[in-house]
């Protein structure tokens, strides 16, 4: 075999020398690359407030070794440099600049963080190498036009909402709404999706919307006057601690509305239990990966396959948090990518393998898949609904989106 | 000083200028801006020297003034078209203005207290700014992207040209000199012996004649208004802001610099700078799991070797070396911290 190979490259070279043309061009580089390796660069907090999310940059740190173990992707190995920003944009600035000017890496993948992403946009796009696959949801990191080297993975959180909005009028038709959302990015694109969602009805069907700060030491008052506006669904676009807070106040206050909480403060132990699991019965929310949680799964191939990983590759990592999960089902889709740059591996071809691809992940929900095209740089926009039965999340439905 | 030492001294600095108008020539890119942040965090460890080192105030909270002089110049460009270089006077004066009013309540605060109350104050500031009312000029939570200032001149130098980032080295390195020098001016008169004396003895320092809720109000104005331009030239140079970049950790970072590099020293604040700069990065390269562990045990065996910070050690060694220069007649009074003065 690597005869083989030799000889082709030796006629290859043989050809390129009679003809005068570079015959090898077939194989195109920019710096990251080579005939050995790969260079990927990744940003997260290792360190500072979020290092809770830390894990995830670690989990794709084990899959790429799995993937060298296993050959490398087209012969060249996977080298992966992580590192660590504490959650800190200008940070993040100085590690991207490290990443593309000192390591030269041929794309930046998964750099965690909204204010971080922002930080570094216009700088990769600059410098035209590939800011791949970010980790959040905010709507403006799919924008081929003004950044096209910038490209999102998870729901963008607009996407969330307008399943929300859909599934409201497929159920509920007449409802009046009431929303209550965190004043920054993260609130304000949850808002415009909901409203792009209900289309012209948006008007007429929302009756009330009220804002927190994240510095606000309680949202009673919000909610007293979500309920005085008579609505009967409540779109909850609150992070953990306010979630929590306000599932225990509606119930407080007796109001039961159709609850529908952002897919951001799901957490069982840190706001199901916290808001009194017999309150949250009922709440609706969406999902797009398998929890590790959810006895559905247990004898699910791909399940089996990500638990096998973990127990090999990552082990110490927790086997029950979604984060893992997350970091293996990017890992897979830069993979891809990966093998669809073939031996073209510039920073242009990078990207454009990312905006073409259709494909299906192990861990991500059944019909939930990765689709991306060149106007389209949302990879994953659909989900499903789960329904809250006072102890865990429980999938039911179609999948929505797109 | 003698006539001798002065111009050692002034040779001395003519040719650390002329490395560093040459240096960003040499290194990458990406070194020049680590260089541009270490004048930076100089410039704002020098600031919180003038207020602890010299006068005695402890300060955990000027990362809420290097905080307020980034996005007073991030604002200024962005939504009002100032030229960057304008932006520095001005958050100078701004920060000026907000430590002279932080530095009333000081009066009645001494040591510990002052320390709690300057944290709350980094505490509160990236929340501040996250606020619904100022949002149209800082963007809230999103920040404010800026764009880097082209050079307004080009010349090539070793082969390499001058570009974005090297500029704003020179610049950074010119208001650096700048901000030295004033700094020295200020402290190596009446006014340092006077913060001096307030450090070490108020009671006396009162009785000599010194005005001290007005000095040490100063001080702080002057203080603060050194890490606001600290502020702005970084904001400029990273060339973005938001609340999240102004952590309680820089505060801390720039006591941790402070310390490192000598109290009291005004050199000292580069060390600080280069320790604030590097050591989280090489932390970082020796372990990802634990960086800030590998963190503390470099600052806590570097606070073994140098009790006194970098300067301390210099000073030290100097004086072994040269006997003569410990038995200065003259001892310069600001150039003793408390702790080894007899």
């Amino acid at each position: 075999m690597k005869l083989t190979k030799a000889w082709t490259l030796l006629a290859l070279g043989l050809a390129g020398a009679v003809f005068g043309t570079a015959a090898i061009a077939q194989k195109k580089y920019d710096p990251g690359a080579d005939d050995k390796e790969i260079k990927i660069g990744q940003i997260g907090p290792y360190s500072g407030p979020a290092s809770a999310y830390g894990t995830i940059g670690k989990t794709i740190g084990a899959y790429f070794d799995k993937v060298n173990a296993e050959g490398g992707i087209n012969g060249r190995k996977l080298k992966y440099l992580p590192l660590d920003d504490g959650y800190n944009p200008a940070k993040t600035v100085e590690m991207a600049r490290k990443l593309v000017e000192e390591e030269e890496v041929l794309l930046v993948f998964n750099p965690l963080g909204t204010a971080t992403n922002t930080a570094i946009r216009k700088y990769m796009n600059e410098k035209k190498v590939p800011q791949l696959f970010t980790a959040t949801g905010a709507t403006k990191f799919g924008d081929p036009k003004n950044f096209p080297y910038t490209m999102g993975w998870q729901p963008p959180y607009a996407a969330e909402a307008r399943i929300y909005a859909q599934h409201l009028l497929e159920t509920q038709p007449g409802a009046k709404v009431a929303v209550l959302y965190q004043n920054d990015d993260f609130g304000k694109d949850y808002v415009q999706g909901f409203e792009e969602g209900l289309g012209d009805k948006a008007k007429a069907m929302i009756v009330s919307k009220v804002t927190y700060e994240v510095t606000d030491p309680t949202i009673d008052s919000q909610m007293l006057s979500l309920k005085a506006s008579g609505a009967t669904a409540f779109l909850d676009i609150t992070t953990p601690k306010f979630a929590a807070m306000a599932i225990k106040k509606a119930a407080e206050i007796g109001w039961k509305p159709i609850h529908y909480l952002t897919n951001v403060s799901v957490s069982v132990s840190s706001v199901m239990t916290p808001a009194g699991l017999q309150n949250g019965v009922g709440l609706l929310t969406a999902a797009y990966v398998k929890d590790p949680t959810d006895p559905q799964w247990q004898q699910d191939a791909g399940m089996k396959d990500w638990l096998a990983f973990m127990a090999k590759y990552n082990a110490g990592a927790s086997v029950t948090d979604n984060s893992n999960v997350y970091g293996y089902s990017a890992a897979q889709t830069m993979v891809q990518v990966l093998k669809q740059c073939g031996d073209n591996l510039t920073h242009d071809n990078v990207m454009k393998q990312a905006a073409n691809l259709d494909l299906t992940l192990p861990m991500l929900l059944p019909g939930v898949n990765v689709k991306t095209g060149p106007d389209d740089f949302y990879p994953i926009e659909r989900e499903q609904l789960a329904k809250f039965d006072g102890k865990t999340w429980v999938l039911f439905g179609k999948v929505y989106g797109r | 000083m003698t006539a001798r030492q002065r111009r050692i001294a002034w040779l001395l600095g003519a040719l650390l200028l002329a490395a560093a108008v040459v240096l960003p020539f040499m290194v990458k890119n990406y070194r020049v801006f680590q260089f541009n942040l270490v004048l930076v965090y100089a410039i704002a460890i020098l600031g919180l020297n003038i207020l602890t080192g010299f006068n005695g105030q402890i300060s955990l909270g000027h990362g809420a003034f290097f905080a307020i002089g980034g996005y007073a110049a991030a604002v200024m460009m962005d939504r009002f078209g100032v030229p960057y270089w304008a932006t520095l006077p001005v958050a100078g004066v701004l920060c000026f203005g907000l430590g002279f009013l932080m530095g009333f309540p000081a009066l009645r605060l001494g040591g510990h207290y002052l320390a709690l109350a300057t944290y709350a104050l980094a505490l509160a500031v990236p929340q501040l700014l996250k606020w619904k009312l100022i949002e149209p000029w800082t963007g809230g939570v999103q920040g404010i992207v800026l764009s880097k200032p082209e050079p307004p001149f080009t010349f090539r130098l070793l082969g390499q040209p001058l570009n974005a980032d090297r500029w704003l080295f020179l610049f950074t390195c010119a208001v650096a000199v700048l901000m030295f020098v004033l700094a020295h001016n200020l402290l190596r008169g009446r006014i340092g012996r006077a913060l001096v004396a307030i450090r070490d003895h108020p009671i006396a320092a009162t009785a000599m004649g010194i005005n001290l809720p007005i000095v040490k109000s100063t001080t702080f104005g002057v203080s603060a208004a050194y890490t606001g331009v600290a502020g702005a030239l970084g904001a400029i140079s990273v060339a973005f802001v938001a609340p999240d970049s102004f952590s309680v950790l820089l505060s801390i970072s720039l006591l941790v610099g402070l310390v490192v590099g000598g109290l009291a020293s005004i050199p000292g604040a580069i060390f600080g700078a280069l320790f604030v700069q590097f050591v989280p990065n090489v932390a970082n390269d020796l372990s990802k799991s634990a960086p800030w562990a590998i963190y503390g045990v470099l600052l806590i065996g570097l606070m073994y070797l140098m009790p006194t910070g970098a300067m301390g050690l210099l000073r030290m060694t100097w004086a072994r070396w040269r006997p003569a220069a410990a038995l200065d007649p003259k001892p310069d009074p600001a150039l003793t911290t408390r702790r080894h003065s007899t």
